[in-house]
């Protein structure tokens, strides 16, 4: 039986925490993300591998410019292999990735793709943006100086430009407040969403979630997807997103992928991923996510 | 003992000699150390080469036969130094290759994840260094460093072997004209030690400077951060 449950969203509804924030736009100017345009994503034959252990298997796959995609599947199928590929913290053993047009991992010399130097890393990374599920905010630097540190030193903003871009993306999560605080003495979630904005200060045109909310309380998830909720909607920016919470999933995805062993499995809207999936690997896991 | 303390004034420039020679030292040892220890976690090979030699170099010879060196062999090969230059480069030597350790340890202990962030932020190599590992890791040198000053203080009792005239030397020369031998050596004994006292208190000041740029400190408030990776959390 496919699981029924999740017809209803299992949250409680987006909306609570999102009138009259954020509407329609991010700080800055229009739109944090609208300077640029959107990019897809392309994955070509990719591989990677741990030691002996494959966790991607000539992968391929490709997502739209704007499309918000979510991937599930249990865990060591490779879903946030693909996320740190993407944000070139792990190097592929073997394939494409292509971010917008551009081989992310190579540059294009004589008609041949030969691996990329630093140079050209840094260059691509400029599009790219992601959460982590620890957060990951400077311990050294106030929330402020969290957010403003990347502009002005990797986009050359100046001092004032970044505060000004910053205290938006703040009263946008909702922490207009805590500008002078330490990120020590936020909470999980307030943590989360300051990380969010540190991400979307650097106008990424794709945006990659790694299980944002797997470290928080429970009381703490609701407003940390609100407002990943709003994002989506205000915002043309490319998502790719790994959870293991399918309400979420389904309210923020065009596109689900299903991933076992480093392969995709099964994938299409989320309608018919949680609601008629095709493969009885897809049906287990998610009576297993649902039962948990 | 009376003749001893009427001695003061030489045991006070003995005393200011000594501080003196610690803080040059001191600063040569920090400057090798933070180059050398970075050197340690680059990625080059050559790099952590140059680091590795160095290291196991000048932390296997003693601060004294290096000072030897500097001061007596190395003139014969044409290559003259003042005393107190002598001093500073065999003390910084020596120490700034335990530095280097401390330093190469500490910002390899930062966190991965706060290195992933640096990068996920598009700052270059240096930048990570600079605005995020270096801050982090500062905070993991400054205990083992106030150790390393300390010693490095007392090893500066050295010097008195190549005529510098610090606390030692003085001493010494105390001792030869009252032939106060227990009472000169006591009164310099405590000198050390309010030295070093001192050296551990600017130690301590700079250490709770770190901690609280690091947000440690301050009144506790947990964070609900630590929950298990991977685990559903369905509400």
């Amino acid at each position: 039986m496919p699981p029924t449950d999740l017809t209803s969203p299992a949250e409680p509804v987006p909306g609570k925490a999102a009138p009259g924030k954020a509407a329609g736009a991010l700080p800055g100017g229009g739109g944090a993300a609208s300077a640029r345009t959107p990019c897809g994503i392309t994955f070509e034959q990719v591989v990677k591998r741990f030691g002996d252990n494959v966790v991607l298997d000539h992968l391929d796959f490709a997502v739209g410019a704007g499309e918000r995609v979510t991937l599930i599947g249990p865990s060591g199928s490779g879903k946030t292999t693909i996320l740190r590929l993407l944000m070139t913290l792990e190097r592929p053993d073997g394939g494409v990735i292509r971010v917008g047009d551009d081989p992310l991992w190579h540059m294009e010399r004589g008609g041949k793709l030969v691996k990329a130097g630093e140079k050209h890393l840094h260059e691509m990374r400029k599009r790219i943006g992601m959460v982590f599920q620890q957060f990951n905010l400077f311990p050294n630097m106030n929330v402020l100086r969290n957010l403003t540190e990347g502009p002005v030193h990797v986009l050359g903003l100046s001092r004032d430009e970044a505060v000004e871009r910053a205290r938006g993306l703040l009263e946008l999560v909702g922490l207009a407040d805590k500008e002078d605080a330490h990120p020590t003495r936020l909470s999980g979630g307030q943590q989360q969403r300051v990380a969010i904005a540190r991400a979307l200060a650097m106008e990424p045109t794709v945006l990659l979630l790694d299980e944002v909310t797997s470290a928080l309380d429970p009381e703490l998830v609701v407003g940390v997807q609100d407002l990943l909720r709003d994002i989506a909607r205000s915002t043309d920016v490319t998502m790719l997103c790994v959870t293991h919470e399918m309400g979420f999933a389904r309210d923020i995805s065009d596109r689900v992928l299903m991933f076992d062993q480093g392969r995709i499995i099964e994938e299409g809207p989320p309608g018919t991923i949680f609601e008629e999936p095709r493969e009885e690997r897809t049906r287990a896991f998610l009576r297993a996510v649902l039962a948990s | 003992m009376s003749e001893v303390l009427d001695s003061y004034p030489l045991l006070l420039r003995g005393a200011w000699t000594t501080v003196q020679i610690t803080v040059y030292g001191a600063v040569f040892a920090l400057v090798l150390a933070l180059a050398f220890g970075l050197a340690g976690t680059a990625r080059g090979r050559l790099l952590r080469a140059v680091n590795r030699i160095y290291v196991e170099f000048f932390r296997g010879v003693a601060a004294l036969v290096l000072m030897y060196w500097f001061f007596y062999a190395l003139p014969l090969l044409g290559l003259r130094f003042t005393p107190i230059a002598a001093a500073v480069l065999a003390i910084g030597l020596n120490y700034g290759a335990y530095g280097a350790e401390v330093v190469r340890g500490s910002v390899e202990a930062v966190p991965r994840a706060q290195w992933e962030a640096a990068c996920a932020l598009n700052f270059t190599a240096a930048q990570r260094m600079r605005r995020v590992l270096l801050p982090q890791a500062t905070a993991l040198m400054l205990p083992p460093f106030g150790n390393l000053l300390i010693e490095l203080m007392k090893a500066t009792a050295g010097v008195s072997l190549v005529s510098i005239a610090d606390l030692t030397f003085r001493a010494k020369q105390i001792q030869a004209s009252t032939g106060q031998t227990a009472a000169t050596f006591a009164v310099i004994l405590v000198m050390y030690f309010v030295i070093a006292q001192a050296l551990q208190v600017l130690v301590r000041i700079a250490e709770r400077r770190t901690a609280r740029m690091l947000g440690r400190g301050l009144p506790p408030r947990r964070s609900p951060a630590a929950a298990p990776a991977g685990e559903a959390v369905l509400p």
